[in-house]
């Protein structure tokens, strides 16, 4: 055991050593990130100074420390992809990348980490990107404290903040994404943890997955995108207490549910959107502790969707609690508190003593004709909505909330 | 004109009337604010208040003012003087007095409120100017009626009527339209639907203040886009002010026509 840990110590200690440290800038021995990269071996550690570099092409193919210090700019001059990582163990830290090329063909990255493991990129700063970070077929990898701002208009010609493809345990933390297409996109990525990113101001989405599983995102901030978050084709996300916001507009919402099974979706708060969540084909999920509030439509559901439970959730002053397009409900809800409520709680248990009806009669009729919506809050459609209240006909009769909270509910 | 202008208005300021209407507003006021801590929620509760209530109560206190005050009307007559001074005068005297109790009865509540420091301030001076014009509309359709129809219990009938009409049936019927000729492009037709009712007109102009997100959707563009602008406001205010002129045109119109 002793000489186990002897020799650990000697590993230690003897690791920095062996690895050198190369130092770039313009009046050093070495003048460019990528003659550096050349001359460096495995496990050394690039060091590069304050300054602009115009290269492209770097090819990181081996284990490479690459620090930048006081934020050294490479411009890439939109010539093409900038940095390429195809060696595990690479760190890339405090660079400043910018200009990354644009094209129809190929997907040019800021930096792309391409069969990789144990990669690390943080504070880096990306401008004017077509695809930031790009990381494919990768694993046990780290992505934190980056800033991406695009400067993205149209879907056609844009490219994602960062975009991971057939990748695993990629840790996405503390990242700002501005003016991409899409700012997080996951695609046949599995096991991922996404937390505290902030990301607004994009053209399309805030947060995408496609067939990915497994994944977890927290605490992030989605505001002001074409909409959300956007979840297809998936198992087992969960969704842990993000805020969606302002994500406003004639086909926005804040979070896309489309072919979803078994997610957990707690703790988040969606305000100020047209549609907070709009749900289509998705069984298995759990709604809990949510806010809704000042939303066009907290919930959309669109169809297909059994099982899903919706329970101690705040309605808070949407414009339609929930709408469905068919009479057909297998969805459960249940001690949610709902604003519109007007029953009353002779037991004070705290819980209405008559359920709540969320899905009226008029939400209905504008999931129909969507112009009809030009009679919002008109006393012809309160007096209809009482009358299909008391006597259901168009909305689902079993969607109840048999006990609606008659104070918000706090957890 | 002015001068019986003045008469009516301070007949109808000595009235109980104009002080329970008063009173009503300021209550309504003072309840929703203090007792209620969401001030958006007030200001919907307050817009169904003006889009519903306050149409009501101009049609049925034009109509009973008409009426109450006919043997006077008719002393008046047979003075030198003009006809359509006489029934303007009466129609502006009521208007205004009603104007001023809701102006004054929810104003006061908001202003001690600490509404000029609020943002809210544009907000609810549209929901006072809408309230003013449905004022102005309400009482002058009551006054054609009264003056249409010599019985009273018809005239309080039709008056009832058109108010429920235009607050209730009308939104029906053009539900109605909306979803029989759903497969046709329709955002020409509701826009022109809303504009031809004067309370479907204030409702949509207050909403777009307040809960646009819904509006917003997908269809909800057009209308944003419409009523949003200042085009679509002034084209807004330009008809709500045809629904005031054209009822008191035809006050004057009948009112040089009608034998007493």
């Amino acid at each position: 055991m002793k000489k186990l840990v002897v020799f650990m110590c000697v590993i230690l200690m003897t690791g920095p050593i062996i690895a050198q440290t190369l130092e770039v800038c313009k009046t050093c021995a070495i003048t460019s990130v990528q003659a550096a990269i050349i001359q460096a071996k495995a496990f050394d550690t690039i060091v590069v100074k304050k300054g602009v570099y115009k290269e492209h092409n770097l090819n990181v193919d081996k284990p490479l420390t690459i620090i930048g210090r006081n934020q050294p700019v490479i411009d890439g001059e939109l010539k093409g992809e900038i940095i390429t990582i195809i060696s595990d163990n690479v760190t890339i830290d405090g660079l400043m990348i910018k200009n990354v090329g644009t094209s129809y063909t190929s997907d040019y990255a800021a930096i792309r980490v391409k069969r990789s493991k144990n990669f690390t990129i943080q504070n880096v700063v990306l401008e004017k990107l077509f695809f930031g970070i790009y990381v494919e077929r990768s694993s046990d990898g780290k992505i934190l404290n980056n800033k991406i701002i695009g400067d993205a208009v149209e879907e056609y010609n844009s490219g994602n903040g960062i975009q991971l493809w057939y990748s695993k345990n990629i840790q996405i933390e503390n990242n700002t994404v501005q003016h991409v297409r899409d700012g997080i996109y996951l695609e046949f990525s599995d096991f991922c943890t996404i937390k505290n990113n902030l990301s607004s101001l994009n053209v399309r989405y805030g947060l995408h997955f496609m067939f990915s599983n497994d994944d977890v995102y927290e605490d992030n901030v989605f505001s002001n995108n074409g909409a959300g978050v956007a979840v297809m084709f998936s198992k087992r996300i969960k969704m842990y207490n993000n805020l969606f916001k302002d994500n406003w507009g004639t086909a926005s919402y804040g979070m896309l549910l489309k072919e979803i099974n078994d997610a957990e979706i707690i703790g988040n708060t969606f305000h100020d959107n047209t549609i907070g969540i709009s749900i289509e084909g998705s069984n298995r999920i759990i709604y809990k502790h949510n806010n809704f509030r000042n939303n066009g439509w907290a919930i959309k559901v669109r169809g297909a969707c059994y099982t899903n439970t919706f329970t101690e959730n705040n309605f808070l002053y949407n414009s339609f609690d929930i709408a469905y397009n068919s009479n057909v409900n297998d969805n459960t809800f249940d001690r949610n508190y709902w604003s519109s409520y007007t029953g009353y709680d002779l037991n004070k248990n705290g819980i209405g003593d008559i359920p709540y009806r969320p899905v009226k009669l008029f939400s209905y009729i504008v999931n129909r004709t969507p112009e009809t919506i030009i009679l919002l809050r008109s006393m012809f459609i309160d007096i209809i909505d009482f009358s299909e209240k008391v006597s259901p006909v168009f909305t689902p009769d079993d969607l109840l909330d048999n006990n609606p909270l008659m104070k918000k509910a706090i957890w | 004109m002015l001068k019986i202008l003045k008469y009516s208005f301070y007949d109808l300021m000595r009235s109980r009337w104009s002080y329970v209407y008063f009173a009503f507003y300021l209550l309504l006021g003072i309840v929703l604010l203090f007792l209620n801590n969401d001030l958006s929620k007030a200001v919907i509760t307050l817009m169904n208040v003006i889009i519903i209530l306050v149409p009501l109560i101009g049609t049925i206190f034009g109509v009973m003012y008409y009426y109450n005050s006919k043997e006077f009307t008719e002393l008046l007559l047979a003075q030198p003087l003009k006809r359509s001074s006489i029934f303007l005068g009466q129609y502006l005297g009521v208007a205004i007095s009603l104007s001023m109790s809701l102006i004054l009865g929810l104003g006061l509540p908001f202003v001690f409120y600490g509404l000029f420091e609020s943002s809210a301030i544009w907000d609810f001076s549209l929901l006072l100017i809408t309230g003013t014009f449905l004022t102005l509309i309400f009482t002058a359709l009551a006054f054609n009626i009264a003056l249409s129809n010599e019985n009273k219990i018809k005239g309080f009938g039709y008056a009832i009527l058109l108010w429920l009409f235009l607050a209730v049936i009308y939104d029906g019927i053009f539900l109605l339209v909306l979803i029989g000729f759903e497969e046709y492009p329709l955002d020409k037709v509701s826009l022109i639907g809303t504009m031809l009712n004067p309370i479907d007109l204030s409702r949509t102009l207050i909403l777009l203040k307040l809960d646009i997100s819904a509006l917003l959707g997908y269809t909800g563009a057009i209308f944003k886009q419409f009523f949003g602008t200042n085009y679509g406001l002034i084209v807004s205010f330009i008809a709500l002010s045809l629904w005031v002129i054209v009822p008191v045109l035809r006050i004057v119109y009948k009112s040089k026509k009608k034998d007493f």
